[in-house]
């Protein structure tokens, strides 16, 4: 078995002026999804908007800077995340499939193991 | 016995036999690389072993001993290993499989579809499908698709580490996902196909080379899913199209269907060709691959140019149209209509996809309005659409047939 990350990516305009049934059905679709495939998630968590974000880095001279907004501006940003558990990527696919993306879309990516 | 006949025999059973041998290894393995490498080893073995005398069954020699190379490798534990997870096998995933249909379970249908699998690009899948389904060397593989050999072996070791990392599985879908996972395939085998029949640059037009892997493709493929009939639908169309290519060009100078001397055709190919393509449209709805094979099999049955069905090529565009609708689509079916019901109709046609963007690029769009333009003797916007066709077109022999149109225009 191995563990997925699935990225769920969206627009968040779209989202904001979404109509207050879309959303709801949203919200649905992910308790349908945390009841279908409880025994597979791992972990996970929506976020707030990407207008929320502070960015850290470090200066050449190692000083922090801080600063306001996300790492890069793009037109679908991280909305939220699952940590999902499958036998391989097809395994994978089958659960990622079935989280909400009305508005952008979901990355799988494979968990990096240490060993 | 002698050098030549066993380097010989070698070299056959290289390409009959080396999709079911890597992939019976890889499930010994678990790991394309070192699966790669036994089976060199094998081939390599072969060449001595077999001097004494060719074994009954080559491929099953070559099986077990790239097998035993392989156990000899995992037993030595010292073995420099690249720390990678290893493939994932159908044992690990008890829920996928086949049941009853065994047929299905050859090792080959899944190393076909693992590097057929859709998380790939399909620049990858081509190029996997190259080296391990049909054992191109890396340096053949870049050759035929005129990158550099590093930037080949590049995109294929990219694509080995994201099969062995995201775990994309070592085994044959389930009945649900095979339709999707086997129009994956067929795109592979097709690109192989038409990148081989005509070479999008370099100074020859054919491939054959790439055109013999896409057809031997079809045929594994076709024994392995017999029932399937995008399968026959598309070796149908391949063997419809190359039974053709001995007179497609004449002292290395392209020949239009128009010119080619239809006795060079091979029959034996159209008989096979139209038979499969039958099969694959009785199927409903018709395959992508079964109506261009119909199309392809009306061109192969006319006795001559003038004698072509084109209203039977205009209704199989229609229908290609109604299913899989694409501006190549409308090029084409603008220009059956063109010789079903005169120029000026086909013109028509063309004039109205010229907004499209994606066949402003394409050299064929502007070779089709060139040649319809001076059919109703148009010379200036032929000579116009020639040029631009000419800007649009890297392969020699392409470039040469369209500088001689371009001079006959000014004769």
């Amino acid at each position: 078995m191995g563990l997925y990350a699935a990225l769920i990516y969206s627009d968040e305009k779209a989202w904001e002026s979404a109509d207050e049934s879309v959303t709801n059905d949203v919200m649905d679709g992910h308790n349908k999804f945390g009841a279908n495939h409880g025994a597979t998630i791992r972990g996970g968590h929506a976020l707030e908007s990407s207008t929320t974000a502070t960015t850290l880095r470090r200066g050449s001279n190692g000083d922090l800077k801080v600063s306001d907004g996300p790492f890069a501006e793009t037109k679908e940003s991280l909305g939220g995340f699952y940590v999902i558990e499958a036998p391989d990527l097809d395994g994978a696919i089958k659960i990622a499939q079935d989280i909400p993306m009305p508005f952008g879309s979901v990355e799988v990516r494979p968990v990096r193991v240490f060993d | 016995m002698a050098d030549r006949t066993v380097a010989a025999a070698v070299a056959d059973a290289h390409r009959t036999e080396w999709a079911r041998v890597l992939a019976a290894t890889v499930r010994v393995t678990a790991d394309l690389d070192l699966a790669e490498e036994c089976v060199q080893a094998a081939f390599a073995r072969a060449l001595v072993a077999w001097a004494t005398g060719l074994p009954s069954r080559p491929g099953a020699w070559l099986t077990t001993t790239a097998r035993n190379v392989a156990l000899d490798e995992l037993r030595r534990e010292t073995r420099w290993r690249t720390r990678m997870p290893l493939l994932v096998e159908e044992e690990s995933a008890p829920s996928y499989g086949w049941g009853s249909d065994e047929a299905i379970e050859d090792d080959r249908l899944r190393l076909v579809f693992t590097c057929c699998h859709p998380a790939l690009a399909i620049e990858s899948q081509i190029a996997l499908t190259l080296r391990l389904v049909c054992g191109l060397r890396t340096a053949e593989v870049a050759r035929a698709f005129l990158v550099s050999e590093p930037t080949m072996a590049a995109r294929i070791t990219r694509a080995k580490k994201k099969i062995a990392q995201a775990r994309i599985p070592y085994r044959t879908p389930t009945v649900a996902e095979l339709p999707g996972r086997v129009t994956a395939v067929l795109q592979v085998v097709h690109a192989v196909f038409t990148t081989g029949h005509a070479s999008p640059g370099g100074d020859e037009l054919v491939r054959a080379e790439l055109i013999d892997r896409a057809l031997g493709l079809g045929r594994m493929l076709r024994s392995l899913l017999p029932s399937d009939p995008g399968v026959a639908g598309l070796l149908g169309l391949m063997l419809l199209t190359n039974a053709r290519s001995a007179s497609r060009t004449r002292d290395g100078e392209l020949v239009l269907l128009e010119d080619q001397d239809r006795s060079l055709w091979d029959r034996a190919a159209i008989a096979e060709g139209s038979e499969l393509v039958r099969e694959a449209l009785e199927h409903e709805p018709p395959s992508l691959y079964a109506l261009l094979g119909a199309i392809a099999e009306v061109h192969d049955r006319a006795p001559s140019w003038g004698d072509t069905d084109w209203a039977a090529i205009v209704r199989t565009y229609d229908l290609l149209d109604a299913l899989w609708p694409s501006p190549v689509v409308s090029l084409n079916r603008a220009v059956a209509v063109g010789f079903a019901s005169g120029p000026d109709a086909g013109l028509r046609m063309l004039e109205e996809l010229a907004a499209d963007p994606q066949l402003a690029t394409y050299p064929y769009f502007a070779v089709a309005r060139a040649d319809f333009h001076q059919r109703v003797g148009d010379v200036r916007s032929a000579r116009l659409f020639f040029a631009e066709a000419l800007a649009l077109t890297d392969n020699q022999v392409e470039r040469a047939y369209l500088e001689r149109r371009l001079a006959a225009l000014d004769a």
